[in-house]
């Protein structure tokens, strides 16, 4: 098991290399950091001439490339245009803003799904089934921002309206907290929390529906397995060869959708950080590309990279320990 | 052989992963249910299709090898007779319909801008009402649903043939070229779509078709999942009796991939499809949403929402109508992709009664 | 230690005969509209100690037979008639005491082994389940009374095995400890489906011989339902013939190997292959498919593969009549077809029919 992890490591090492050949390229053609400087006319041409300098402009692409990659090997990610410090600087403080954004409706939704997938597979065939695989449909079509916006305007909207005073209102829609509240941790916490209402609501909305649709399907397929029947044929109780024989098997596989959706969940906490103005990662990316700011923009897509691939390798290591017929050497 | 792409055997996770359609945020979601890749055992056994009923009797391998009539006819059957999956072609229809013939009547509507009905709500005039700048929004929806049509069937296309291509070549020959091929998937797949669609919006803008680049570039990054797919059928199919029976009496590489194994993987195919053309549209509407998508003077359902989200709570219509047309498009897309699934594999069907 | 709640007493023989009756069993399934005839009124019955083998093709319902005394039918089946076992009435019996049943008064063993056991538990782990489901063993004791019944299943080193997958066995191996499992509580009844189909001939007789060691263990009867006459030559009392969802013949071991009465049986004996045939090894089939049970049945279901037909066989469907006193048959011409030398009803195929 450990060859296999050192193996896979090593081969998502190059992956990531070319990944980021691929998106150095990539982010190289589409962008002029120096755009917005060369479109004010009170800056002088040999400040832009500096700058081009600084920012290894003048130099070729392979070579540029080369000095980016020196940089990031020793944990430097250059310096962002649009933020004037260090990209790792701003970095941190954004990414806990869209963890903590991320972390309760991915626990969230695994909860309703495994529930929803569950009963309805149960029952299956009857009203709440039907009602479950159709709810589950509609938040698998509907587009995230447009749950958001609905969330946000419709809903949270009136209840502030009518339930909470202006600037304080009872289901905050915007930013992650109140910039004016004060005092540690635990006093700021009610107003975290408030803050996380709508975004996680948002988040395990779009997020549960597949994979409580896959549950579902998990546990029809293991309901119709041999071993349940011999199970049965054993002289077991139902609710035992529910619990040991059925949802047993039929857990595992979901555990590995989960971790294999990181991917999914990192996009849509970009909209939901949009829609109810969170200072997360999604923003502090959008508004580096829009500015042209390639560092940024590479670190951004860099860690997402990264972040994939780890996610890939626990699923993989996860679906080995539960499911003892996986074998990697 | 590298273990990232082990034959796959019975529970094999990386052919029954839904979640891995298309990575995105919207794509994500989305629920391929891949077949089994193995299971030939019961379609041969009477006993299994007794236990439920079904009172068919397979015919064996000689007559499995091109898809008889009769199987695409039954298959046709039972999507007709799929209440859900018919109102939701109907509704795709109509809206494709709707919004085609609008184009053909009032092709530059969306452009119009009235200077006396800035935000007004729906009335005779404006069924939908007008956007901040005028603009009828029942034009500006039909137009945005004729952007997002094209992408969809564009990607779907594109993706589609290049996924056959790519996952047939995988499947077929294995070995040395599957492990390459699927390397390179993986490469693919691992910077999810809307990231590389946002880190290329400064070029899509500036771009004079928006429209299609933006289509090729969702295309060039969703044709992984169809090609995975294509790949697990072909490679399951290989092993299938009258596929040793061809090789047997010599026929060609290229016969045996169009006329046996093709025919037989077209079931999964579609369905993969609709899934494409589903996330296409969210993909779509989900960057011109961002403000990075659809540029004015073009128009996109997700673009008008970006319009109109400030002033949403009170002029309700800017938002409504754009969103509710939106949903109904994916909504139909989806509800009849699960439709052919159940006509192609009922006993796989998600919805099974 | 079998459950209070059985009628049988302390001898092991029910009060009322027979530990396992059939009467007039009928399993109709429905799916999507079409209905299936699986079983049209099957009865027999098995008594202490006995071995009685139930043969048919794939689609003739034998296995739905055992699955329907196990209670473990699909829900789209309708039951009908009465299965009894130990003397009381399975049929309709709600999960709650069919799980008080099964394991104890009846076990059953499963064709594929591979899929039969719960991949992601130990062996060890699913045998002492079904010990500690009816009997008070703690965990040592169950170990211990698990590595017994593996020692008794034939399997070597079953101290290590009891932490093994079932992936990790072979499926000769791999069966034997779904015999194990069967045994586990001493039922008095065991039902085989079809156990040794899914493993390699050189494997059958192995397991074959397990099973039997099993019966002399356990003392019970055994219903062994397969496709292979072969299998039950030399452990089977009676023999019974499935086809169609009927039993068409039923009798001693004797009378159904040297004298059958029914073409059908003919026809299955034929195609068994033996060493010293003079034919150069060809074998008889029987030509045809057996019939696909979706309307009722009009005439002999056996009609149309039967060299032997004549009107009558059309218009009505052939009753179960006795031939001796241990022997009935199913055919119009029964009183003739049992004096036809076996092997030669059928013709001997030279061409390959697909």
């Amino acid at each position: 098991m450990l060859r296999y992890i050192l193996r896979r490591i090593l081969a998502n090492s190059v992956n990531l290399i070319a990944i980021s050949i691929l998106a150095f390229w990539l982010v190289a053609i589409s962008g002029d950091p120096l755009a917005s400087l060369r479109l004010n006319p009170k800056i002088p041409k040999s400040t832009i001439e500096l700058r081009i300098h600084q920012l290894h402009l003048d130099k070729g692409l392979a070579e540029r490339y080369w000095i980016w990659l020196h940089g990031v090997i020793h944990g430097d990610f250059g310096i962002s245009t649009s933020l004037n410090q260090p990209v790792g600087a701003s970095f941190t403080s954004h990414f806990v803003v869209t963890l903590r954004m991320i972390i309760g409706a991915t626990v969230l939704a695994i909860i309703v799904a495994v529930v929803t997938g569950v009963v309805a597979a149960l029952r299956r065939g009857k009203v709440t089934d039907r009602a479950i695989t159709f709810s589950n449909f509609v938040f698998l079509a509907v587009p995230t921002f447009v749950l958001a916006l609905f969330l946000k305007l419709y809903v949270a909207g009136p209840i502030n309206q009518h339930l909470g005073s202006p600037g304080n209102p009872l289901i905050p829609v915007s930013l992650d907290q109140n910039p004016t509240a004060t005092g540690g941790f635990f006093q700021r916490l009610p107003d975290y929390a408030s803050h996380m209402i709508l975004p996680t609501i948002t988040l395990t909305l779009v997020t549960y529906a597949s994979w409580s649709l896959y549950q579902r399907s998990q546990v029809l397929e293991a309901l119709d397995m041999d071993h349940v029947r011999l199970a049965k044929s054993k002289g077991l109780s139902s609710r035992r060869v529910l619990t040991h024989h059925v949802l047993r098997n039929a857990l595992i596989p979901v555990v590995t959708v989960v971790a294999l959706d990181f991917a999914g969940l990192l996009g849509g906490a970009i909209i939901t950080e949009n829609v109810f103005s969170w200072n997360g990662l999604g923003s502090w990316f959008i508004n580096g590309v829009n500015a042209q700011d390639v560092n940024l923009t590479l670190a951004y897509v860099m860690v997402t990279a990264l972040f994939v691939v780890m996610f890939n390798l626990l699923a993989d290591v996860m679906y080995a320990v539960l499911d003892p017929r996986i074998k990697y050497d | 052989m590298t273990e990232q792409f082990h034959e796959p055997g019975p529970g094999d996770p990386k052919y029954q992963r839904p979640g891995h359609t298309l990575d995105d945020p919207e794509f994500a979601r989305l629920d391929v249910p891949l077949d089994e890749v193995d299971g030939t055992v019961e379609e041969h056994d009477p006993e299994r299709y007794a236990e439920e009923g079904r009172g068919e009797l397979r015919a064996t391998g000689a007559n499995e090898a091109v898809k008889s009539r009769g199987q695409w006819n039954q298959a046709f059957r039972r999507f007709a007779h799929d209440k859900t999956a018919m109102a939701g072609l109907i509704l795709f229809v109509l809206l494709a319909g709707t919004a085609l013939v609008n184009v053909l009547l009032n092709p530059g509507g969306y452009t119009v801008s009235y200077s006396n009905a800035y935000l007004v709500p729906p009335s005779w005039q404006h069924p939908f009402g007008t956007t901040l700048i005028g603009i009828d929004l029942f034009q500006a929806c039909m137009r945005g649903l004729i952007v997002d049509l094209q992408v969809a069937f564009i990607v779907a296309g594109v993706s589609t043939i290049i996924g056959i291509g790519v996952g047939a070549t995988a499947g077929f020959f294995g070995g040395k070229i599957d492990a390459a091929l699927m390397q390179f998937v993986n490469l693919i797949l691992m910077v999810p779509t809307l990231v590389v669609l946002i880190v290329l919006s400064n070029t899509l803008k500036s771009s004079s078709n928006t429209t299609v680049v933006l289509a090729l570039l969702v295309a060039a990054l969703s044709w992984t999942y169809m090609s995975r797919l294509v790949r697990a059928e072909f490679l399951s199919l290989r092993k299938r009796d009258f596929i040793e029976a061809a090789r047997a009496i010599g026929a060609s590489r290229r016969r045996i991939i169009f006329r046996h194994m093709l025919p037989n993987a077209m079931g999964p195919i579609a369905v993969n499809t609709t899934l494409t053309m589903a996330g296409a549209v969210l993909l779509e509407s989900t960057l011109s949403f961002l403000g990075l998508g659809i540029q004015p003077p073009d128009v996109s359902l997700g673009r008008l929402l970006f319009d109109g989200q400030s002033y949403a709570t009170i002029d309700w219509w800017v938002f409504a109508f754009p969103a509710g047309i939106l949903l109904a498009l994916i909504l139909s897309i989806f509800v009849v992709g699960d439709g052919l699934q159940a006509a192609v594999d009922p006993r796989k069907s998600r919805n099974r009664k | 230690m079998t459950d209070a709640t059985t009628t049988a007493d302390l001898n092991g023989t029910t009060a009322e005969g027979p530990l396992l009756a059939f009467d007039n069993l009928t399993v109709t399934f429905t799916s999507d509209g079409a209905t299936v005839y699986a079983i049209r009124g099957v009865t027999f019955s098995i008594a202490r100690e006995e071995v009685v083998g139930l043969v048919g093709e794939s689609g003739s319902g034998k296995s739905v037979t055992s699955l329907a005394a196990m209670g473990l039918l699909a829900k789209n089946a309708t039951v009908g008639g009465s299965v009894k076992v130990l003397g009381r009435e399975v049929v309709g019996l709600k999960e709650k005491d069919l799980s008080k049943i099964r394991g104890t008064d009846v076990a059953m063993i499963f064709q594929d082994p591979l899929t039969a056991l719960n991949p992601v538990y130990t062996v060890g782990w699913q045998i002492i389940e079904a010990l500690q489901a009816h009997r008070d063993f703690n965990d040592e004791q169950a170990k211990a009374e698990a590595i017994r019944l593996l020692t008794l299943a034939g399997i070597p080193r079953p101290e290590d095995r009891l932490s093994s997958y079932p992936h990790e066995f072979s499926g000769g191996m791999r069966q034997r400890v779904v015999i194990a499992i069967a045994m586990a509580n001493q039922p008095q009844i065991i039902l085989a489906d079809e156990p040794t189909t899914a493993l390699d001939v050189t494997v059958q007789a192995q397991v074959m011989r397990t099973l039997q060691l099993a019966l002399e263990e356990t003392k019970s009867s055994l219903l062994l339902i397969t496709h292979d006459l072969g299998v039950i030559a030399g452990i089977a009392d009676r023999v019974l013939v499935m086809y169609a969802g009927r039993i068409v013949e039923s009798g001693t071991a004797e009378d159904i190997f040297y004298q059958p009465a029914m073409p059908y049986t003919h026809g299955l004996l034929g195609s068994i292959p033996s060493v010293d045939s003079d034919d150069g090894g060809k074998l008889a089939q029987v030509p045809g498919n057996p019939p696909v049970l979706t309307d009722a049945v009009v005439g002999c279901p056996f009609a149309p593969r039967c060299p032997m037909r004549q009107a009558v066989c059309l218009e009505s469907e052939p009753s179960l009549q006795p031939v001796s006193d241990t022997h009935s048959s199913a055919c119009h011409f029964a009183s003739e077809v049992i004096t036809l030398p076996i092997g030669q009803m059928f013709a001997v195929d030279d061409e390959v029919t697909p």
